[in-house]
C-alpha cells in the first residue's frame, strides 16, 4: 500500500516539474470534498468532467476548466460552445443512468436540482465520483458554489480568485444600493401567455436578482412564478417591467405583446412604456456573472444614479 | 370501432389454427427484444461481456473495467428489462379485461379509477414532496413518489366500488359513468396541484406523465414481483369469466359463472396491475388500449389467446418503444410514452384500415 502511494507521488512531483502546463493531472493525490448532500467524495482524476446545471457548467468554465468539460446538459446555455462542443445528457432533471455513464467522465459535477432521484442514487454508487453542488440563490452561496467546484476539480488557486472577485463585485454592489433613496417598483415577467403574465413572485431567482439590483419586487406577496390577473397588476402598479430575453431578434415581438394587455397599459410602467430586458442566463443563472448582471440591472433601473458619476465604486 | 362485438361472427378454423401459434411467436419475439435490450445502450456495452461479468459476481473480483460492464448490465439494463416486461404486460392485460368486462372496445383502467387515482397522488407527491408533505414523504427517499402513486391509484378504486355498489352488486353502467366523473374530479384536483406548484416542479410534472422506465432498480423489482404473481394466479381462473361476460351479465350467469364474484376479481387484479405499472413508470399510454385489439384482430376475441398474446405483445411493445428511448438522443433519453405512441399508433392505423378493406 505504502509503496504504490510514494511512487505515485514521485511520479506527481516529476510531473510538476517537468509540465506545469499539467499540474492539474497531479490531482491524482486524491482530493476529499463534502457536497450538498453533505457525502464525502474523494476524487482521484478530475481531468473529465460532465457538468449538469447552467451555474455549474459557467463555473467550470470560468475556472479555465473548460477543456476538461466531456459533457454537459441541456440547461449549460453559457459560454455557448459548451452545448455546441460537448456531448449533451439531455434535460437536467430528465437523466439517463446509462446515458450519464456513457460519456466517460471521471467526475460528475451535478446540481443539487439533477434528476429524477432515483437515477442520481444509482449515479451515486458509481466508482465515478459525483459532486453535487448547492442551488444557492445568495451572494455567500454564488461564492460557496465556486470554492467546491474548485476544489473538487483541482483548481483552488483561481477557484480563491474568482470567489473573490464575485464576493468583491456583490459588495460594491451593495454600496450603490445604499444610494437608492426610494426602490423603483418593478414587476418581473418571466412570459406573457394567451395575454395572461407570468410574474415572479418571492423565492424565486427573479426576486433575489430585483433585491441585489435595489429594486422592490410588487410581486412579493406571491411565491414562485405565477400567473397574474390584469387588475391585479394594475393594483400593483409596477414603475418598470423586467423581462428576458431568449435572443436578439425575437424580443421586440414579445414586448410589443406586452404593453397590448390592458393591465400592464393600466400601470406607470405600461404609460411610460419602460421595459428593461436582459440575458435569461445572466439575470437569473445566479453563477459567476451575476454581481455584473445586478450591476448593469441596477443601471438599467436607476440611470440617474450611473449619470452621476456612479463609476467611482467600479 | 365494433370489432368485438363483430368477431365472433367473423371467427375461422383458419383464424383458430393462427391463434395457438401467435402465442408462440409472441414468445419467441419478447426473447429476442429481451436479449437485444440487454445487448444495446449507450455505453455500447454488449451482451458479450456477460460470461466476464458473473464470472467476477461469484469470484467477488468486481474491480476495474469489469465494475462498469457489471453496473451496466446488472444494475440498470437488467431491472429496466424486467420492469420493461412487467408494465408492458400489466398495462396490455388490464386493457384487455376492462375491454372484455365493460364489452367497450374503448375501455381502459382509467374507468376504474386507478389511473387518474394515481396519476393525483404522483403529481402532488412532486409539487408538495418539498414542502408540506415532506415530513411523511422524507423516510421514504426516492421511493416517496411510486410508494404514493400505488396507494393513490388503489385507494381511488376502492372509493369508486364502494360507491358504486348497490346490494351487493356491482353495475357495470353504473361503474362506467361514476368512473368517467371520478376521473373528471381527480383531472381537476391535479390541474389545481400543477397550478400551486413552481415551474421546476411542473417539468418534472409534465415528465412523469408522458412515462419512463428511466428510474428502474432492483428495489422496484422486487416491490413489483408480487403483482406479478398476483396477476400470473388470478388469470387463469378469469379466462372462462371473461368468455362469458363477451355474451353479456344474464348470458355469463346462465353459463353457471358466479358473474360478481369475477367482475371483482377482474377489478380487484387490474387495478394492482395498473397501480404498480404506473407507480414504476409514470403514465405509458396507448400500449393498454391498443394491443388487444391487434391481438383481437389477428386471433379473435377467445381470452384463452387474447390475455397471454396481449402480455407477451405488450412486453415487447415496451421494450422496443424503451430501447428507441434509450438509444435515439443518446447520451440523453426520450419519454417512453412519446415513443410507444409514435410507432405504435401508425402500425394499429394500418391493420385497422386494412383490416377493413380486406373484410
Amino acid at each position: 500500500m505504502n509503496t504504490p502511494r510514494s511512487l505515485a507521488l514521485l511520479i506527481c512531483a516529476a510531473l510538476m516539474i517537468v509540465a506545469p502546463v499539467l499540474s492539474w493531472s497531479a490531482a491524482a493525490a486524491d482530493v476529499t470534498v463534502v457536497d450538498a448532500g453533505g457525502r464525502r467524495v474523494s476524487i482521484a482524476d478530475a481531468s473529465r468532467l460532465l457538468s449538469i446545471g447552467g451555474d455549474v457548467t459557467e463555473i467550470v468554465y470560468a475556472l479555465g476548466a473548460g477543456n476538461r468539460v466531456v459533457g454537459v446538459d441541456t440547461t449549460s446555455q453559457y459560454p455557448p460552445e459548451a452545448l455546441k462542443e460537448k456531448k449533451g445528457v439531455g434535460y437536467m432533471r430528465a437523466l439517463s443512468s446509462e446515458g450519464v455513464i456513457s460519456v466517460g467522465a471521471s467526475l460528475v459535477l451535478a446540481s443539487e436540482r439533477s434528476g429524477p432521484p432515483e437515477v442520481m442514487k444509482t449515479l451515486k454508487a458509481t466508482t465515478v465520483p459525483l459532486v453535487e453542488i448547492a442551488d444557492d440563490n445568495t451572494p455567500d452561496g454564488v461564492a460557496r458554489k465556486i470554492r467546491l467546484i474548485a476544489k473538487a476539480i483541482g483548481a483552488e488557486d483561481s477557484g480563491e480568485d474568482l470567489a473573490k472577485k464575485v464576493s468583491a463585485g456583490f459588495l460594491a454592489l451593495d454600496e450603490r444600493r445604499a444610494r437608492i433613496k426610494s426602490p423603483v417598483r418593478a414587476l418581473f415577467v418571466l412570459g406573457v401567455q394567451n395575454g395572461r403574465v407570468l410574474a415572479g413572485g418571492k423565492n424565486t431567482s427573479a426576486d433575489a436578482m430585483l433585491q441585489l439590483a435595489g429594486a422592490a419586487n410588487v410581486a412579493g406577496s406571491v411565491t414562485g412564478f405565477r400567473p397574474l390577473t390584469d387588475e391585479a397588476i394594475v393594483e400593483l402598479a409596477p414603475e418598470v417591467i423586467v423581462a428576458m430575453r431568449r435572443s436578439s431578434t425575437t424580443d421586440a415581438h414579445d414586448l410589443s405583446q406586452l404593453f397590448e394587455l390592458k393591465g400592464i397599459q393600466g400601470t406607470p410602467a405600461g404609460k411610460n412604456r419602460r421595459v428593461v430586458t436582459m440575458d435569461g442566463l445572466y439575470l437569473l443563472g445566479f453563477g459567476p456573472r451575476s454581481p455584473d448582471a445586478a450591476r448593469d440591472l441596477m443601471a438599467l433601473l436607476y440611470p440617474e444614479l450611473t449619470a452621476k458619476g456612479g463609476d467611482a465604486t467600479r | 370501432m365494433t370489432a368485438v362485438a363483430d368477431m365472433p361472427e367473423r371467427r375461422s378454423e383458419g383464424r383458430m389454427v393462427r391463434s395457438g401459434a401467435l402465442v408462440a411467436y409472441a414468445a419467441v419475439g419478447l426473447s429476442l427484444a429481451a436479449i437485444l435490450t440487454l445487448s444495446v445502450g449507450a455505453t455500447g456495452i454488449s451482451l458479450t461481456s456477460l460470461p466476464r461479468v458473473l464470472l467476477a459476481m461469484a469470484t467477488g473480483n468486481d474491480a476495474g473495467a469489469v465494475a462498469r460492464e457489471q453496473l451496466v448490465l446488472i444494475d440498470i439494463r437488467l431491472p429496466r428489462l424486467l420492469l420493461g416486461m412487467f408494465v408492458g404486460a400489466a398495462l396490455t392485460v388490464s386493457g384487455a379485461m376492462m375491454q372484455g368486462m365493460f364489452r367497450n372496445p374503448l375501455a381502459d383502467p382509467g374507468l376504474i379509477g386507478v389511473s387518474s387515482g394515481a396519476a393525483l397522488a404522483a403529481v402532488a407527491t412532486i409539487a408538495l414532496g418539498n414542502g408540506v408533505a415532506a415530513p411523511w414523504l422524507r423516510p421514504l427517499g426516492a421511493y416517496a413518489l411510486p410508494v404514493a402513486a400505488f396507494a393513490g391509484g388503489l385507494a381511488t378504486t376502492l372509493v369508486l366500488t364502494t360507491a358504486v355498489q348497490r346490494h351487493g352488486s356491482l353495475s357495470l353502467a353504473t361503474l362506467l359513468l361514476a368512473g368517467i366523473a371520478l376521473a373528471a374530479f381527480n383531472g381537476a384536483l391535479m390541474g389545481l396541484v400543477a397550478y400551486a406548484s413552481d415551474d421546476r416542479e411542473l417539468r418534472d410534472l409534465t415528465l412523469w406523465m408522458l412515462g419512463s422506465l428511466s428510474g428502474a432498480s432492483w428495489p422496484k423489482v422486487f416491490a413489483t414481483t408480487p403483482f406479478v404473481l398476483l396477476v400470473a394466479v388470478a388469470l387463469p381462473g378469469l379466462v372462462r369469466g371473461l368468455n362469458g361476460l363477451l355474451l353479456g351479465e344474464a348470458e355469463a350467469f346462465h353459463l353457471g359463472i358466479d358473474v360478481e364474484r369475477t367482475k371483482r376479481l377482474i377489478v380487484l387484479v387490474a387495478s394492482a396491475a395498473v397501480g404498480a405499472a404506473v407507480a414504476v413508470a409514470g403514465i405509458v399510454g396507448f400500449v393498454g388500449i391498443v394491443v388487444p385489439h391487434l391481438v383481437r384482430l389477428m386471433a379473435g376475441p377467445d381470452h384463452r389467446v387474447v390475455l397471454p398474446a396481449s402480455a407477451l405483445l405488450g412486453a415487447i411493445l415496451v421494450l422496443i418503444a424503451d430501447m428507441l428511448a434509450r438509444m435515439l438522443v443518446r447520451p440523453a433519453e426520450l419519454p417512453l410514452g412519446v415513443v410507444m405512441a409514435l410507432i405504435g399508433a401508425p402500425i394499429f392505423l394500418h391493420m385497422v384500415v386494412k383490416r377493413r378493406v380486406a373484410g
